[in-house]
């Protein structure tokens, strides 16, 4: 899904100059972002527990207060 | 008349030990008291003392009898669990089937947040040394409030408060308050219902789990405004206000604000400032319909008609609060004060705007967009486990493990604190209250102290046939100022002792 999106598209080659350079600005952005994103999340699956429905299951808790 | 007042909080943790879901949660939770107590309290450990317990006096001036009382109720009852009272003023003990830390009486928000934070760490430190004793199994904490299977566990707040404040005024003032505050300061929780059947994310962990106004239960049909009376001060002058509907929260920011806009609005409450009618039409389901609504559009009917968003509610709230400080200091109002105030404006301006804004700062913010991202990169729906996962997760107070500590090692998450000075408040107690008589006494006499609690110290001193109750009835007491330079000098428990009875 963020691959679609990293690569600017230009509607024709008559485009101003500096709505050019906008437009990969916000998709130079967008990129960072995106690339910020993946890292996190890389990160966070390092360390995820990893059979998720067990955990899940056998996370019980008595009530308290 | 600000964000300072003397108050404290109490943490129960979610525990499991890894690879047996069927273990005894109280024996392990005894085994993480015992094997920190063991480690780290010198000589004899001082017991707790409940002489001044009294968990079934309610506020509205009456006093259950101990036959109606559900026996969860009883917590004046040494049950024999595991109990330690720490050389920073806390205690640690296992309460219910949960670990839990409470905090020394403090005097400001962020020494909320440092001695929160600490307890914390002390946990953190507990469970890894009960996981390292002979047959012990690894057993993890988590800084939550549910399992998402119908089990809660609390996380309290307690605020000294003059007992000359009708309680009728807390009830109507304080109501519309907690209903939407949580906008800010929920923790965030996957499902929806006490038992989580419905899937989705919510604002807060508790709001499922209050169903009644006001009360003075805390383990069943928990009140959104809890009667317990028990001031551990002078009853005459003061009442110790439990607040039961907090989430625990892992953000420095989150507990700051909690803490600091809740004594705000006590201050006004004790003035007689709040002249506004914001009572709701059905706290109890409106609280459960604002954490349902992460998008923060859900309207509150208030009883004169009007309706609200959460936001709008605390807006109404922050108005206030800036024109009662105003009006008592002038531009001459306290640091922590003038902060808490820019603080409680900028998030709320965020959140109106889009709620992604307060990211780095608040709980449910944090997790909600970890969630989002997930979901994203990996098209789950809200049904999936991993998500569920993730919301446990966060809360795993390891920071190898920890989603929250790892967002923070990432520097994602904004600081108030640094490690240094909440490492020195695992040991050292605050300076302003009578925490720190209680925390110096077990550092320097532990030998000598048999007993203590919020409201004494109970000395056992050789040569005299019975124990020595040193009574701390006045929370703002046996500070550093009062007693600080006399603790320096006296080389043993008996010359302080006799220093204090010669001074009467």
């Amino acid at each position: 899904m963020a691959q679609e999106q990293k690569q600017p598209r230009k509607s024709s080659e008559t485009e101003e100059a500096t709505e050019v350079a906008t437009e990969s600005d916000v998709a130079e952005r967008k990129e960072a972002l995106d690339d910020d994103i993946d890292a996190i999340l890389d990160e966070i699956d390092d360390v995820l527990e990893s059979n998720a429905e067990d955990f899940v299951k056998s996370f019980i808790q008595k009530g308290g207060q | 008349m600000s964000v300072r007042r003397v108050m404290g909080v109490e943490v129960e943790y979610g525990i499991s030990v890894q690879g047996q879901p069927l273990a005894n949660p109280m024996v392990a939770s005894s085994q993480v008291v015992n094997a920190y107590a063991s480690a780290t309290v010198r000589a004899r450990r001082a017991r707790w003392d409940f002489e001044e317990e009294s968990p079934l006096r309610d506020a509205r001036g009456f006093e259950m009898s101990r036959q109606a009382a559900d026996p969860a109720q009883l917590t004046d009852e040494d049950m024999g669990l595991a109990n330690v009272i720490l050389t920073n003023g806390a205690r640690l003990y296992v309460d219910h089937a949960h670990p839990e830390y409470s905090t020394p009486e403090v005097t400001s928000p962020l020494d909320i947040v440092k001695w929160d934070k600490a307890g914390e760490q002390v946990m953190l430190d507990a469970q890894r040394r009960a996981s390292q004793l002979p047959g012990g199994s690894p057993i993890a904490l988590y800084k939550n409030n549910t399992d998402n299977k119908g089990a809660s566990y609390g996380t309290h707040e307690n605020y000294l408060m003059r007992r000359s404040t009708p309680f009728a005024d807390i009830v109507r003032h304080l109501t519309p308050f907690f209903v939407s505050r949580q906008v800010i300061v929920g923790s965030g929780r996957v499902g929806i219902g006490q038992d989580g059947r419905e899937h989705g994310f919510q604002v807060s962990q508790r709001a499922d789990y209050f169903e009644v106004e006001v009360g003075l239960e805390t383990t069943l049909k928990r009140p959104i405004i809890n009667t317990r009376d028990e001031p551990h001060a002078d009853p005459e002058k003061y009442r110790r206000l439990h607040v039961i509907i907090g989430d625990a929260n892992l953000s420095e920011v989150s507990t700051y604000l909690k803490v600091g806009t809740t004594a705000l609005v006590l201050s006004m409450i004790e003035d007689r400032f709040i002249t506004r009618e914001l009572s709701i039409d059905g706290p109890v389901s409106a609280l459960r319909a604002v954490s349902h609504d992460p998008t923060l559009r859900q309207l509150i009917t208030l009883a004169d008609g009007r309706t609200l968003t959460g936001i709008q509610l605390q807006l109404e709230y922050l108005d206030l609060a800036r024109k009662f400080v105003e009006d008592r200091y002038g531009n001459n109002a306290d640091a922590q004060t003038v902060d808490v105030l820019a603080r409680w404006e900028s998030v709320l301006d965020r959140l109106e705007r889009d709620p992604m804004l307060c990211a780095r700062e608040l709980d449910w913010v944090a997790k909600l967009k970890l969630l989002e991202q997930y979901r994203q990169r990996d098209g789950l729906e809200w049904s999936d486990a991993k998500l569920q996962l993730i919301d446990y997760q966060y809360s795993d107070i390891r920071p190898e493990k920890g989603l929250y500590h790892r967002l923070l090692g990432m520097g994602r998450m904004e600081r108030l604190l640094d490690d240094a000075s909440i490492t020195a408040a695992m040991h050292d107690p605050p300076e302003d209250t009578r925490a720190y008589f209680r925390g110096r006494c077990l550092e320097k006499y532990a030998e000598n102290v048999a007993a203590a609690s919020w409201d004494s110290v109970i000395f056992d001193l050789p040569g005299r046939e019975s124990l020595q109750r040193v009574p701390t009835i006045d929370p703002l007491r046996g500070s550093r100022a009062h007693v600080g330079e006399l603790l320096d000098r006296s080389e043993t428990a008996e010359a302080l002792f006799s220093a204090l009875t010669r001074s009467r």
